[in-house]
């Protein structure tokens, strides 16, 4: 009973840093650039997805406003930051990452308060019970839910509609892709916007299951989700949301057998290396 | 007089500290995302040590020694996983660091460390040893970049492929700045205990390893002037300007950023722009 807790419990954790990993690895495969700056948008999502409820009371607006705003700003950080350093090596961009990562969740914190805001009353909190004895907050079957059904249109996309066709061309030959008619600067904004916009997808179900929205929100996810996509074999998608699974797992073992010795991060990170040593290409590199 | 000396000593240590991480990341382009952990292995050991009853001046060495040879550990990480990989692996032992400290009760846990002997030197006197062995750092520093050794490091940061080529034992040169590198940083580890007779593993995190990255890159990678220049304004800024004490981490995050965004070079490249017009990229600077 307690595993089969255990093991719900990463499953939401799970998709949580699924929907967060899935936009940094959509960049990555694209342009190269670990983008801590990712977990920003996040936290933007979520304080607009709190912003938007507390306003209007409707969850499809809410989370309509945090995605749309997320996913835009995502794209004038593509414009306007990461566009003109792409001929840099790639510390350069990390590094550039890193610094607008830290103004933001400054700025944050400046524009909202260091506290931190919540809902006034928060929807979905009512608990379901599922055959087998498991209870689940309605948000969080909601938010397992939810990511099934993101990664199904993407898949959909990516696969079957000119656009992610054009994705995948550009994501493996740049220049080949440019001479066969595809606007790169057309596909890299639409993976901005998806991507920024998944975050802001998963900061308003984060909020929802804290019930509280604070300006450090998104540190954990930014380091995390760096992990998640480098466990996953940087750029892959199916590893990335295997990695992320995988990763919901061990934490929430880990903390059950090692937490006297190591926390949550450590227990995370030790894994990574362990891994990485193992397979430097990550765990589920084709190569 | 008493708030100019304990200045000093903070920008003393603190130059050290950004030295040490020039070494490995500046010189020898291998970058690193937890620096500070080595900065917290040495003052752990130093501040454990002289709680034991050790002298402090014999402390030093033993915190160079461990922090030197976690390092090794870290180097010999860096021989398998390259550029992002390594970042993120870097970003990982900082991680792991804290996790461990935090959840061992004979360390301090989240508590920390304190009330440990002094050196003994008395505020000036300490001042006067922070300074000098910064001012060895240095010189240390010069030494190796115009030995054999900085030039093979250079080779490394460029092209290591070359360098391979070329019969170089690249993983030699490259343990051998990890091993440097984090020894200093113990170093730097033991005065910074000293100094503020207090630790605690929230002292040596994510954000104080992108503290002394972005004082290195401000400075321009592998400048050993301006990295002092930048690592000495950056410590002394929230110091002198009180008003700045609460936004410190946006001047940093901005500062990151804008510099990579504009001049990737740091002030070593603005430097060069004006001294040699035509050059674009500063001599002695890694790309």
């Amino acid at each position: 009973m307690f595993f089969i807790e255990l093991i719900a419990q990463s499953l939401v954790q799970g998709s949580i840093y699924a929907l967060i990993a899935l936009g940094l690895t959509l960049v990555y495969g694209l342009l190269r650039i670990l983008h801590v700056a990712h977990a920003s948008l996040f936290t933007l999502g979520a304080y607009m997805g709190v912003l938007t409820y507390n306003a209007t009371g409707s969850m499809l607006l809410t989370l309509l406003a945090a995605m749309a705003v997320s996913g835009l700003s995502g794209v004038a950080m593509f414009r306007l930051a990461y566009q003109p350093i792409l001929k840099q090596p790639p510390h350069v961009a990390l590094i550039a990452s890193i610094g607008l990562f830290i103004a933001a969740e400054e700025c944050f914190r400046i524009t909202f308060g260091a506290s931190g805001l919540s809902f006034a009353n928060p929807p979905l909190q009512g608990q379901v019970q599922l055959p087998g004895g498991l209870q689940f907050k309605q948000a969080e079957l909601a938010v397992m839910g939810g990511t099934v059904l993101i990664i199904g249109i993407l898949g959909w996309l990516q696969t079957r509609t000119r656009i992610g066709v054009a994705c995948q061309a550009t994501v493996s030959d740049p220049q080949m892709a440019e001479s066969f008619g595809i606007r790169l600067t057309m596909v890299r904004d639409l993976n901005f916007l998806i991507g920024s916009a998944l975050a802001g997808f998963a900061g308003v179900w984060v909020a929802l299951l804290n019930n509280l929205v604070e300006p450090t929100m998104g540190s954990v996810p930014s380091y995390k989700a760096l992990a998640i996509i480098v466990l996953g074999g940087l750029g892959s998608v199916p590893g990335t949301l295997m990695a992320a699974l995988v990763l919901g797992l061990v934490e929430s073992f880990g903390m059950v057998y090692l937490g006297k010795v190591l926390d949550r991060n450590a227990i995370a990170f030790t894994f990574l290396i362990v891994v990485l040593m193992v397979r430097p290409q990550g765990l589920f590199a084709k190569r | 007089m008493n708030y100019e000396i304990s200045l000093i000593t903070t920008i003393g240590i603190t130059v050290m500290f950004a030295l040490s991480l020039n070494l490995i990341t500046g010189f020898c382009g291998q970058i690193s995302l937890g620096h500070a952990a080595f900065l917290g292995l040495g003052a752990y050991t130093s501040a454990m040590l002289c709680q034991a009853g050790v002298p402090f001046w014999l402390t030093l060495p033993l915190a160079m020694l461990v922090a030197g040879l976690l390092g090794v550990l870290v180097g010999l990480a860096s021989l398998r996983v390259r550029a992002d990989f390594l970042a993120i692996t870097t970003m990982g032992v900082g991680f792991i660091f804290i996790g461990v400290v935090r959840q061992q009760e004979w360390m301090g846990g989240e508590m920390g460390v304190t009330g440990f002997p002094g050196s003994g030197l008395g505020k000036t006197g300490f001042m006067v040893l922070c300074l000098a062995l910064a001012a060895l750092t240095a010189a240390l520093s010069v030494y190796i970049q115009r030995a054999w050794m900085g030039r093979v490091f250079k080779g490394i940061a460029e092209d290591e492929d070359t360098m391979r080529v070329l019969g170089i034992d690249v993983p030699r040169y490259k343990l051998a700045a990890f091993a440097i590198g984090t020894a200093l940083a113990g170093a730097a580890g033991g005065l910074y205990a000293q100094n503020l007779k207090f630790i605690g593993p929230d002292s040596f995190g994510f954000v104080e390893s992108v503290t002394v990255l972005s004082m290195v890159v401000v400075g321009g990678i592998g400048s050993v002037f301006w990295v002092v220049v930048a690592a000495a304004v950056l410590s002394a800024l929230p110091g002198w300007f009180q008003f700045i004490g609460d936004y410190k981490l946006l001047v940093y995050g901005g500062l990151l950023f804008t510099m990579m965004r504009f001049s990737p070079h740091g002030l070593a490249g603005i430097a060069a722009r004006f001294t040699k017009p035509k050059v674009t990229a500063a001599p002695g600077v890694a790309p």
